[in-house]
């Protein structure tokens, strides 16, 4: 890891603090008041405040997450540091993609 | 003499990378380090027996070898509070290229301090008046806390990442680098700085802290290393090293 690395992983680890703890809160507010889908669909479609708050957490977890995958495999498996350079990046976009879908699905009315 | 009282049964690592511990009888002896007993060997039973030391005292930083699992300055490591039941297995530093028997290549050690820009670069010559320096500033201090190394290799032979990341510079050559970033006479920050700051640098170190406990004069360089993260960070950010 190099001094780019380790900053972007760190910033992003400090955009996702607070993202997580509200996040957690949602999922607590959510069971306590027994939304169903419908009821959480009505507050998410067309909200520009949760497009911005999940689609921040999934840019950033898409950073975060391939920089120590990298490192994993770089530390621990037979993979050369290109080869690992290539999985960690694959990792990264599949993470980016799958979590735009999920905003996408849940806030574009 | 009176004071031998029993045997030590000792394994020595005998050959290059493809050798074989190899068991000997070593007379017990009240005060004895573990070097005394490699030397013991050597001169009564295995002259051929490859091992490196210089001072005997915990100076040089040569004796460094791997003592019933753990790397240990074998100068200053008494028999009496490592051996296992009357035995001692004693083996070449770990994660370095074997010469032979008990003596590792350094070569990789001392590279990587070179390449962490680990040695001083002037900004006086002999000419001009001695550079006054607080001892109680923050740079001195932090600085002091980090000088006694030895170079001896143990922390680099104790240390994950330098076994799982060949690029890795490990923590002595780190530690040193620290003390540099904070000598106010030195002119080679910039460079040295970015050397640390690259793959294989400072940011690579996971913070286990072997390095500290094993180190033989309580030195912490996995502290110092953090300290070079924060500054190769800050540097970075305002544009002062490039990466």
């Amino acid at each position: 890891m190099n001094v780019r690395l380790y900053l972007a992983q760190r910033l992003t680890a400090a955009v996702m603090v607070p993202l997580v703890g509200l996040h957690l809160a949602v999922i607590v507010y959510a069971t306590r008041h027994e939304l169903s889908a419908a009821d959480v669909l009505a507050r998410t479609r067309g909200s520009i405040a949760w497009a911005l708050f999940y689609g921040i957490f999934v840019l950033a977890a898409a950073i975060h997450a391939p920089i120590g995958i990298r490192t994993v495999l770089t530390e621990w498996s037979p993979l050369k540091r290109r080869s690992a350079d290539g999985v960690a990046i694959g990792i990264g976009l599949l993470l980016l993609v799958l979590g735009l879908r999920a905003v996408a699905a849940v806030v574009l009315p | 003499m009176s004071n031998v009282r029993s045997q030590l049964t000792v394994s020595l690592w005998r050959g290059g990378e493809d050798g074989r511990y190899q068991s000997y009888q070593v007379p017990l002896r009240e005060n004895q380090t573990v070097l005394d007993v490699v030397t013991w060997v050597q001169r009564n039973l295995e002259p051929s027996l490859a091992y490196r030391f210089a001072c005997r005292v915990g100076m040089c930083g040569s004796c460094a070898m791997t003592v019933n699992g753990r790397p240990r300055w074998t100068c200053r490591t008494h028999v009496s509070r490592v051996a296992d039941d009357g035995r001692l297995e004693i083996g070449p530093l770990e994660n370095l290229p074997l010469i032979k028997d008990l003596a590792a290549d350094m070569r990789p050690f001392f590279e990587k301090w070179q390449q962490a820009k680990g040695a001083f670069a002037p900004s006086k010559t002999r000419h001009d008046p001695i550079e006054t320096i607080r001892p109680d500033s923050p740079a001195r201090r932090a600085a002091d806390a980090a000088i006694e190394c030895i170079n001896c290799g143990v922390c680099y032979a104790a240390c994950d990442v330098v076994r799982w990341n060949e690029d890795y510079l490990g923590p002595a050559a780190l530690n040193r680098a620290w003390t540099l970033v904070n000598d106010v006479r030195d002119t080679a920050n910039v460079r040295r700085l970015e050397a640390v700051a690259a793959s294989g640098g400072c940011h690579a170190c996971h913070s286990h802290q072997p390095c500290q406990e094993h180190c033989p004069l309580s030195l912490n360089p996995t502290a110092s290393i953090a300290g070079l993260k924060r500054r190769t960070a800050l540097s970075f950010l305002k544009g002062e090293i490039e990466a």
